[in-house]
C-alpha cells in the first residue's frame, strides 16, 4: 500500500513506483522497520537536553511560589534576598507586567503574580544566583504579605459562588468559556427514539508527567540578541510570547528547542521559567538556567481537565444513534491556557466515526484555585469519548446487539460529512474494528468469559492537526528548506519539534526516499528559529501531515532537478531515472547507474547550488461548517481507532487488572511503522493508566456533584494530593498490560503518501474499552473515573444480585 | 555548577575530595559534602547522560551501577562513592561500538524521547550481567519486567523496551551456550 496520490501519474509518481521496484531486494526506507534517526544519540547520553547545557558564568534561577490557593499579594520585600552574597538579581511581577496566554484571545497569566495568586504554587518572585542552593536560600528570604481569600476548589462551587471571583476582570463570574451548539432537533429525536440512555460521567484530572522536567536557559549577546533554549514543544509560540512580554521585536529573539524528554501536551505553551530566565539574563548580563523540580512540574500541570458530563443518547431499535445530547462542566484551574479550544473540542471532536442523527452540546469551563488544566494527549476529546463509548455499550446491552456490530451499524463511511459539518476523507474505522475483533478473539470471549474476566470494545477518531493556527494568519503552517551538498548528503531545515515522537525521523525518511539516499545521509536541523523556517509546533498531532507535506514538496522539487540533469546526460526521459540506495539508475536497466553523489555534483554544476523549499497550508474551504466555532476542530484528515481491552476484576478487593489491550489505528500510511507502533503502545499505556491508576487531585473542601464531600482540614485547600512520581501512580514495567499495536492504513489524499496522525488518537478509546470490559467482567458500571478498587467494591455491593 | 560558590560564613559548606573510578577511569573530584553522586557526575565530570527526572529516587533516570549494582545516583551522596566503581551510560559501549543493549534499543524503537533511556540501559545491563553469570541462563519476560521495575518510562508503554532487552538477553544466552558448547568447552 503505497499512498493514494490522486490524478494522473506524474513523473514523480513513476519515479516512486520505480524506486519501489529497486527497493524490493533491500529494506525499504519508506514504510521500512527502521528505528529512530537519532536513536544512538539517545543511547549514549549524547542527545543533549536543555538541562545538559552549561554555559560559562551561568547563573541559576529559582522561583518562589504561593503557599495559598487564593490570596491577594499585598507586598513583596526582596531586600533580605538581595543582600545575600552570590545573589545577582531578584525579579517580581511588576517587572513583567504584560499578561500572556497561548491563545491570543485569553491572555490571563503573568510570569510572576502581579496582585493575586490563584493556586498553591503560583509563581511570585524569581532569583538568579551562583547556584541552585543559593537561589533557594534567597527565595526563603523573600518576604511576602498575603491577604488570604476564599479558595474555590470544586468547579461546582466556582459556578455557584458569585461572591468570589478568581479573575476580577472576567466577564461572567468564574466562567472562562461556554460553548452551546446544536445540530438538528435533538429533543424530537430523543422523543422518537426506541431507547434513550442517560448517564452521568466524571472524568478525573490526570497529568502528563514527562520524565524530563521543564527547563530553560537564556543568554543575551552583545547585540542584544536573546537566545532561549527550552524544553518546549511550541518554540514558535514561545518566541511570540517572549517578544510580547519582554517587549522585544521577534528578530531579537532566538528560540532553540534541544532534545525534549517527553511532553504529551505538557510543554505546549510558555511557562514562567522561560520569561524569568530571559528577564534575569537581561538584568544580570549572564546566562541563566531555570530547571523545575518534579513538584513544580506537577504545579505547572496543564493536564487533562476534569469533566463532569451528563449524556442522553437516543437509539433506534436497530442501534442507530438518533440523538446525542451532552452537558459538560470543565474544571479549568486557575488560568485559561488552551481552555477556549478545550471547551469547543469537548463537543466538536465527538461526531465521528459514527453518524449522529442530531447532536447538541453545552460545555462550560470554569476557573478554580488549582493548577491550570490544558491539553493532554487527546486534548478535550478523551473525556467525552469515554462517556459516549460507555453509552454505546449500555445501548448494545439494552438492545441485545453485539457492541462491535452496533458500532459498525453507525459507521459514517469514507468521504462523508459529520453532523457538525467536518469533512472526513479516508476512514479506516471498519478495518480497525475488524482487526481488534480478530486479534482479541472477541467472538469467543464477549459475554462468555468466566466471572471476573471481561472484554470490552470502543472506537474513536482524532485530528491530524487543526486547519487554523491559534493566531490569525494566512501563512503556511509548516515549511521546510532543503539543501543537497557535495558529499552526497541531504540537509533538511525545519521548525518541527521532535519531543520523542520522531518528527525528525519522519522528515529524514521522506527526504531519503525521494532523493535516493540512506537515512544516515540526511541531516535534519530542527526547531531553531535562527536556522529553520516556522513550524507551529508539536501539538494536535499535526507534524507528520503538515511538515511531511512540506518536506515532500521540497524533496520532489530537488528530485525532479536531479533526474532531469542525469536524464540529459544519458539521453533518456527524466521519468526513467530512478534515485534509490545512493544511486541514480535507469529504470529497468540496473547496469546503467552512477553514485548519487555524482548526480548531485552534475546537477550543481549545471544548475548552481541545489536548494528547495516546501510549504504546507491547510485547506480552508469546504472542510467545515459555516457557523461560529465551526472551524475549531476541523482538520485536513482524521485518524480512526478501535480498542478491545481484556480485564480481570478481583471481586474480593475490587482491583482491576488490565490484562491486554489490542489497539488498531488507522494512520493512513505508516512512514515508519516501528515509530507508529511506539505511538500506539505509548498511547494505550497512558490511557490504561488514566482508566485505573492515575489521579491528579487537589485537596479541597467543596461540594461535588457526585455527592462526595471532602474536608482535608484547615489550611490544606489547594494542596496537591500527589506531587511526586511515587504518589502519582504511573504504571511501572510491572503494571503495564500487554499491548498489541495493529497498524491500519486507509491513505488520505491530504497526507504525505496518505499519512495521518498516530500520536494521540490511539489513547482515546482505551479508557472506555477498559470500562466496558469491567462491566463484562462483573456486571457493574463505574462511570466516575478512575476505576479504583473502592469504587468497584461499592458498585459490587449495590449490584442487584448482592442485595 | 561552580563549587566555589560565595559563602555565607554562617552556612559555610564543606568541600571534600572524592576518589572513585568512573567507567574504568580513576578520578579525584572535589565536591561539596552535601552533593549527590548525580551532581558529581553531571557537574564535575560532564557525564550528563545520567538524568535528573525527580531528584528523589522515584523515576530511575539517574540509575548508574555502583560496584556493579543498580543505584539511584540522585539519592546517593557523592562521598559514599569513595573508593568505589561507578558505571554510567557513557561507559556502556566499548571503543565507539554500541553495547548490544544500545543497538537493540535503537533498532527496535525502545527509546522515544530517550530521557529514561540511560537509566533503563543501566538496569538492563545489570540484568544481563546477572544472566551471564547464571549457570543455566533462561530469559523470562517477568524477570525483565522486575529488573526494570524502578525505571519509569512515559513514552513507550515498555513494550519495545521489553523486546529490546529480550533480544539482547537472547544474544547473551547464545554467547554463553556457544562458550559452553564450543570446541574444548571453554574456548
Amino acid at each position: 500500500m503505497n499512498g493514494p496520490i490522486s490524478g494522473d501519474k506524474t513523473a514523480a509518481q513513476l519515479h516512486r513506483l520505480a524506486v519501489d521496484e529497486v527497493a524490493t531486494d533491500t529494506v525499504a526506507i519508506l514504510g521500512g522497520r527502521h528505528g529512530k534517526h537519532d536513536a544512538l544519540d539517545l543511547m549514549t547520553g549524547a542527545a543533549g537536553y536543555t538541562d545538559d547545557i552549561s554555559l560559562p558564568r551561568m547563573l541559576h534561577c529559582k522561583i518562589l511560589r504561593s503557599p495559598h490557593a487564593h490570596a491577594r499579594v499585598l507586598a513583596v520585600d526582596t531586600s533580605r534576598a538581595e543582600a545575600l552574597d552570590g545573589v545577582h538579581a531578584v525579579l517580581v511581577g511588576a517587572e513583567l507586567p504584560i499578561p500572556y496566554g497561548v491563545i491570543p484571545w485569553t491572555p490571563d497569566e503573568n510570569a510572576l503574580a502581579l496582585h493575586k495568586v490563584r493556586y498553591v504554587g503560583d509563581p511570585v518572585a524569581a532569583v538568579a544566583a551562583e547556584s541552585e542552593d543559593l537561589a533557594n536560600e534567597a527565595c526563603r528570604r523573600i518576604d511576602v504579605r498575603y491577604e488570604v481569600l476564599p479558595a474555590l476548589i470544586e468547579p461546582e462551587d466556582a459556578l455557584a459562588r458569585t461572591d468570589v471571583k478568581i479573575h476580577e476582570d472576567n466577564k461572567h463570574g468564574n466562567v472562562t468559556k461556554r460553548v452551546q451548539l446544536a445540530f438538528g432537533d435533538v429533543e424530537a429525536a430523543l422523543a422518537g427514539a426506541e431507547l434513550v440512555i442517560e448517564g452521568h460521567y466524571r472524568f478525573h484530572g490526570s497529568t502528563h508527567a514527562p520524565i524530563e522536567p521543564h527547563c530553560a536557559v537564556a543568554v543575551v549577546d552583545g547585540k542584544g540578541l536573546l537566545t532561549v533554549w527550552s524544553a518546549t514543544q511550541v518554540p514558535h509560540y514561545l518566541q511570540r510570547e517572549l517578544a510580547k512580554v519582554l517587549e522585544l521585536p521577534m528578530r531579537q529573539i532566538r528560540v532553540i528547542q534541544p532534545a525534549v524528554g517527553g511532553a504529551f501536551g505538557g510543554k505546549s505553551e510558555p511557562f514562567a521559567l522561560e520569561f524569568c530566565a530571559a528577564r534575569l539574563a537581561q538584568k544580570t548580563g549572564r546566562p541563566v538556567k531555570c530547571l523545575y523540580t518534579r513538584e513544580e512540574v506537577f504545579l505547572a500541570h496543564r493536564g487533562r481537565h476534569p469533566f463532569d458530563m451528563r449524556y442522553r443518547t437516543g437509539f433506534a431499535a436497530d442501534g442507530r444513534i438518533l440523538a446525542v445530547d451532552s452537558r459538560a462542566l470543565l474544571d479549568g484551574g486557575a488560568y485559561s491556557s488552551f481552555g477556549l479550544v478545550t471547551t469547543y473540542y469537548s463537543g466538536q471532536l465527538l461526531a465521528a466515526p459514527y453518524v449522529f442523527g442530531s447532536y447538541r452540546f453545552d460545555s462550560t469551563r470554569v476557573y478554580t484555585n488549582k493548577p491550570a488544566c490544558g491539553p493532554k494527549r487527546g486534548h478535550g476529546s478523551v473525556q467525552p469519548r469515554f462517556a459516549l463509548e460507555v453509552q454505546l455499550d449500555k445501548a448494545s446491552r439494552a438492545l441485545g446487539i453485539d457492541p462491535i456490530e452496533l458500532r459498525r451499524r453507525n459507521f459514517m463511511g469514507e468521504h462523508a460529512t459529520t453532523v457538525n459539518g467536518f469533512h472526513v476523507g479516508s476512514n479506516g474505522f471498519l478495518l480497525c474494528l475488524d482487526a481488534v475483533e480478530r486479534a482479541s478473539g472477541w467472538r469467543d470471549k464477549w459475554g462468555k468469559l468466566r466471572p471476573g474476566r471481561g472484554i470490552g470494545v470502543a472506537g474513536s477518531c482524532y485530528i491530524s492537526g487543526t486547519n487554523y493556527c491559534i493566531y490569525p494568519t494566512d501563512l503556511p503552517q509548516s515549511a521546510v528548506q532543503m539543501a543537497l551538498d557535495r558529499s552526497g548528503r541531504v540537509r533538511v531545515f525545519a521548525g518541527t519539534s521532535d519531543i520523542g515522537q520522531g518528527s525528525t525521523t519522519m522528515l529524514a525518511t521522506i527526504a531519503a526516499h525521494e532523493l535516493g539516499v540512506e537515512l544516515d545521509d540526511v541531516r535534519v536541523v530542527a526547531a531553531d528559529s535562527d536556522l529553520c523556517p516556522v513550524d507551529l509546533g508539536a501539538y494536535s498531532s499535526r507534524i507528520t501531515l503538515m511538515a511531511g507535506n512540506a518536506c515532500l514538496q521540497a524533496a520532489r522539487t530537488l528530485g525532479e532537478r536531479i533526474r532531469g540533469i542525469v536524464a540529459d546526460v544519458w539521453g533518456i526521459a527524466a521519468d526513467q531515472v530512478v534515485l534509490a540506495r545512493r544511486r541514480a539508475s535507469e529504470a529497468g536497466n540496473p547496469e546503467r547507474w552512477m553514485p548519487i553523489q555524482e548526480a548531485f555534483l552534475l546537477a550543481e554544476g549545471k544548475l548552481g547550488l541545489l536548494g528547495a523549499t516546501g510549504s504546507y497550508n491547510t485547506p480552508k474551504t469546504g472542510v467545515h461548517g459555516d457557523y461560529r466555532g465551526g472551524t475549531i476542530g476541523a482538520s485536513p484528515a482524521y485518524s480512526f481507532t478501535a480498542h478491545v481491552a481484556e480485564v480481570q476484576v478481583d471481586e474480593e478487593t475490587g482491583e482491576v487488572e488490565v490484562v491486554q489491550v489490542w489497539c488498531a489505528h488507522d494512520c493512513g500510511k505508516a512512514i515508519s511503522p516501528v515509530l507508529v507502533e511506539g505511538q500506539i503502545e505509548g498511547s494505550v499505556y497512558m490511557g490504561a493508566a488514566e482508566a485505573v491508576m492515575e489521579l491528579h487531585e487537589v485537596m479541597g473542601s467543596g461540594l461535588r456533584s457526585d455527592g462526595r464531600k471532602r474536608d482535608p482540614g484547615p489550611g490544606r485547600d489547594g494542596l496537591l494530593a500527589a506531587s511526586s512520581l511515587l504518589d502519582y501512580r504511573m504504571p511501572t514495567s510491572l503494571d503495564v498490560p500487554q499491548l498489541s499495536a495493529l497498524i491500519v492504513e486507509a491513505p488520505d489524499a491530504r497526507g504525505p503518501y496518505g499519512a495521518k496522525e498516530a500520536g494521540e488518537g490511539p489513547l482515546h478509546s482505551a479508557i472506555p474499552a477498559i470500562a466496558n470490559a469491567v462491566f463484562d467482567a462483573v456486571g457493574v458500571r463505574v462511570d466516575h473515573l478512575p476505576i479504583t478498587p473502592a469504587k468497584v467494591l461499592r458498585a459490587l455491593r449495590e449490584r442487584p444480585d448482592r442485595c | 555548577m561552580p563549587i566555589a560558590e560565595p559563602l555565607d560564613p554562617a552556612r559555610a559548606r564543606r568541600i571534600a575530595v572524592v576518589r572513585l573510578h568512573v567507567n574504568g577511569q580513576a578520578y579525584a573530584v572535589a565536591a561539596p559534602t552535601h552533593w549527590t553522586l548525580l551532581e558529581l557526575l553531571r557537574y564535575q565530570l560532564g557525564l550528563v547522560g545520567s538524568k535528573q527526572g525527580c531528584d528523589k529516587g522515584d523515576c530511575g533516570a539517574c540509575t548508574v551501577l555502583l560496584d556493579g549494582l543498580p543505584t539511584l545516583s540522585c539519592i546517593t551522596l557523592a562521598l559514599s562513592a569513595e573508593g568505589r566503581h561507578v558505571e554510567t551510560v557513557e561507559g556502556l559501549g566499548v571503543g565507539g561500538e554500541p553495547h548490544p543493549l544500545q543497538r537493540q534499543f535503537a533498532e527496535r524503537g525502545a527509546a522515544q524521547c530517550g530521557f529514561c533511556t540511560p537509566g533503563m540501559l543501566m538496569s538492563s545491563a545489570h540484568y544481563l550481567d546477572e544472566l551471564g553469570r547464571a549457570a543455566s541462563p533462561v530469559v523470562r519476560q517477568q524477570d525483565i519486567a522486575a529488573a526494570l521495575g524502578g525505571n519509569l518510562c512515559r513514552c513507550t508503554g515498555y513494550t519495545k523496551i521489553f523486546e529490546a532487552v529480550q533480544a539482547a538477553a537472547d544474544e547473551t544466552c547464545d554467547r554463553a551456550r556457544a562458550l559452553a558448547d564450543g570446541p574444548g568447552g571453554a574456548a
